[in-house]
């Protein structure tokens, strides 16, 4: 089920370029959304920033607004619309994006058992981001070319 | 035996002389048994868990539930800190002698139940029992015995300013340190931050993570009785609910993680307010290079470097420094990667305690889950599949488990398979035209912790190893994780160095006297 999304441009201004409202990159599933307004009952406003690295990293991380500190060197991705709950900001390091850019982010949830400090994993549960490939229109109104063919 | 009746040395078997495949713990003929429930350890003894919480323990084997471990929280926390500033008042003064003794007995404890403690953290894990055996737990073992060796003959200084005043410098342990281990290796891990912690004479409080909670009490249950009470406390729990209270904690004196950059970022963060200092071992995409001249014969050398292109699948891929992206030179691309997935194909693939088994299950269902997830974005992204792609299923009571084939994908750098660390038997691979083409595609990612580089020419190993930017450079070899040589992370791959003397900087404070001889004042006052 996915929300009514929208991305921000990267905050502050960065590699992405200003991105129309129209377009997504960021969205969540009805599983994932669920969980997110069962965590919000106990943990108030909550965002996301998604990880990398080794273990735990390429999970993305849940946690209450005001826990992680997000900076000049993060990207947001957008926001995810949950009903019943304020909307979930999601970020991504600067770095990470440049390599991230050319895919759209679905976060599900997964049976697991989580690590890191994500606030999901005592339920039993972890949050695992699904990706696809933009579309030409996707990129072209995001202002990224296409890349080349493979190899 | 079972861990509750501690073997004595002798009685139990050396590794090479063990059973064709172990029999699952707690079952007939089993080698060792997991107590049904682990509490927290502080202060010497086993406690409930102040929210009188546990959480169930899985072996990826099967995904049955084995054990279950205490869920610690902020209170259990504060326990163990406190547990260890008590025991540090008199641990902080214990001679380098009297520690080194406790670790080469640990060492021997560890060796003398080599086999029980290979089979439980296979168990717990997943990894074949045939590396627990052979590197894991030996590996654990020399640590501790390298850091005997390595407090004993730390020296402090002496500098003469001048003729009458003398800088005299101390090495002080720091008091009580927190450490949160990762799951891939749940015993390796601890003894890496264990052994020259406590060779320093710090008092410890570390957090298991919650994947792997449970091994490093059977590990806890053969050498308590070496340690004073409140040296090492275990608190088990959640990394939210026990990592970060300890993270934060504001009477820890350093933090020492292994894991992500979001996390090892949030632990920064927390360091920043306590003004702590920080270890950090966050991961990498490690480049593992082939020159041309590997295939200048097809001999031994030719056959050890093929074994290179095949260690991805080391440990399920589940490591730090999996070399997860091979580059090969265009000029024996075709050749060299057809022997190489020859060699893949032949990975053993199955029940981990059997010692012929090269691979065995990803630790957790979201692990596995994630690594399904990359194949995905692989293929959407247009590399080219060349083997495996699917999760495994190895029947019987193995259905359960998280088993994934070895799978190797044809690409391009710049596609997020060559740029994420996928923890998985996941291979990206693509070509490299000459030296100055394979030093950019290997630095070109955001991290530094590992790189492997093959050729037969000493002067293009030597450079190729220099320019690349990361922190271990294996050179004609692949994971090899001895104590005396240092392992840490260039870039995002982290901060400070583990498994080397230098290790011991990170536990110790330098306390400097500043003496003056000099009988007289000084003359400005």
């Amino acid at each position: 089920m996915p929300s009514d999304s929208v991305v921000a441009g990267p905050v502050p201004a960065g590699p992405a370029g200003p991105a129309p409202a129209s377009v997504s990159r960021v969205d969540v599933t009805g599983a994932a959304a669920d969980m997110l307004r069962h965590l919000g009952a106990t943990h108030g406003p909550l965002m996301f920033h998604q990880s990398g690295g080794c273990c735990d990293g390429s999970s993305p991380m849940c946690y209450p607004v005001g826990m992680f500190r997000t900076g000049g060197s993060d990207v947001h991705l957008g926001t995810l619309s949950v009903d019943g709950i304020d909307p979930v900001e999601v970020y991504m390091s600067r770095s990470q994006f440049e390599y991230w850019k050319y895919t759209h982010l679905t976060i599900d949830i997964v049976d697991g058992r989580g690590s890191g400090f994500s606030i999901e994993a005592p339920e039993g549960k972890r949050f695992l981001i699904r990706s696809r490939m933009l579309d030409e229109g996707e990129l072209s109104a995001l202002g990224l070319v296409t890349r080349g063919a493979v190899l | 035996m079972t861990i509750i009746d501690r073997p004595e040395a002798e009685t139990t078997a050396p590794a090479t002389s063990g059973p064709s495949v172990y029999a699952n713990p707690g079952s007939p003929g089993a080698v060792m048994s997991y107590k049904p429930r682990y509490d927290n350890y502080i202060g010497g003894r086993y406690v409930p868990p102040a929210g009188g919480q546990y959480f169930q323990n899985p072996t990826p084997i099967t995904g049955q539930t084995f054990t279950e471990v205490a869920r610690g929280t902020a209170a259990d926390v504060d326990a163990a800190v406190d547990a260890g500033w008590k025991a540090f008042e008199a641990w902080g003064k214990t001679s380098v002698a009297e520690r080194a003794v406790i670790l080469n007995k640990i060492a021997d404890r560890m060796e003398a139940n080599l086999e029980l403690l290979a089979v439980a953290e296979t168990w717990e894990n997943g990894k074949p029992v045939r590396e627990t055996l052979a590197a894991d737990i030996p590996l654990a073992i020399d640590h501790f015995r390298y850091f005997a060796g390595c407090i004993r003959a730390q020296e402090g200084g002496i500098s003469e300013i001048d003729h009458d005043t003398i800088a005299y410098h101390f090495h002080e342990p720091l008091g009580v340190v927190g450490q949160i281990i990762p799951w891939n290796f749940p015993i390796l891990m601890a003894v890496w931050k264990l052994a020259p912690a406590l060779a320093a004479g710090n008092c410890v409080v570390l957090k298991p993570a919650e994947q792997t909670p449970a091994s490093i009490h059977v590990l806890l249950g053969l050498i308590e009785d070496l340690l004073p009470a409140g040296v090492l406390n275990i608190v088990n729990g959640f990394g939210i609910e026990a990592g970060a209270p300890l993270a934060s904690h504001p009477r820890i004196r350093k933090i020492a993680f292994t894991g992500e950059t979001t996390t090892g970022r949030l632990i920064m963060q927390y360091a920043s307010e306590n003004l702590i200092p920080v270890t950090l071992e966050l991961g990498g995409k490690s480049p593992n290079v082939f020159f041309a001249d590997v295939a200048d014969q097809k001999d031994s050398f030719y056959d050890k470097a093929l074994e290179g292109f095949t260690f991805f699948a080391l440990n399920q891929g589940e490591v730090c420094t999996c070399p997860s992206r091979a580059l090969v030179q265009r000029s024996i691309y075709d050749g060299f990667v057809a022997d190489g997935l020859d060699r893949v194909a032949k990975v053993k693939q199955g029940n981990p305690l059997d010692p012929t088994t090269m691979i065995g299950a990803q630790a957790s269902n979201d692990q596995l889950e994630k690594i399904l997830s990359y194949m995905d974005i692989g293929k959407q992204e247009g590399a080219r599949l060349l083997t495996g792609g699917e999760r495994a299923d190895l029947g019987g009571e193995l259905s359960g488990g998280f088993y994934v084939q070895p799978t190797v994908f044809e690409g391009r750098n710049d596609m997020r398979i060559f740029q994420e660390e996928i923890f998985g038997p996941v291979l990206a691979l693509t070509s490299f035209e000459d030296y100055d083409d394979a030093i950019s595609i290997a630095n070109d990612t955001l991290y530094g912790l590992g790189a492997g580089v093959w050729s037969r020419s000493g002067s293009q190993l030597y450079r190729a190893g220099r320019a690349i930017e990361a922190g271990r450079v294996w050179s004609n070899t692949y994971h090899q994780y001895p104590a005396h040589a240092a392992f840490g992370g260039y870039k995002q791959s982290g901060i400070g160095r583990e498994n080397h003397r230098m290790m011991l900087d990170h536990y110790q404070q330098t306390k400097n006297l500043l003496v003056s001889y000099a009988d007289g004042p000084m003359g400005f006052f």
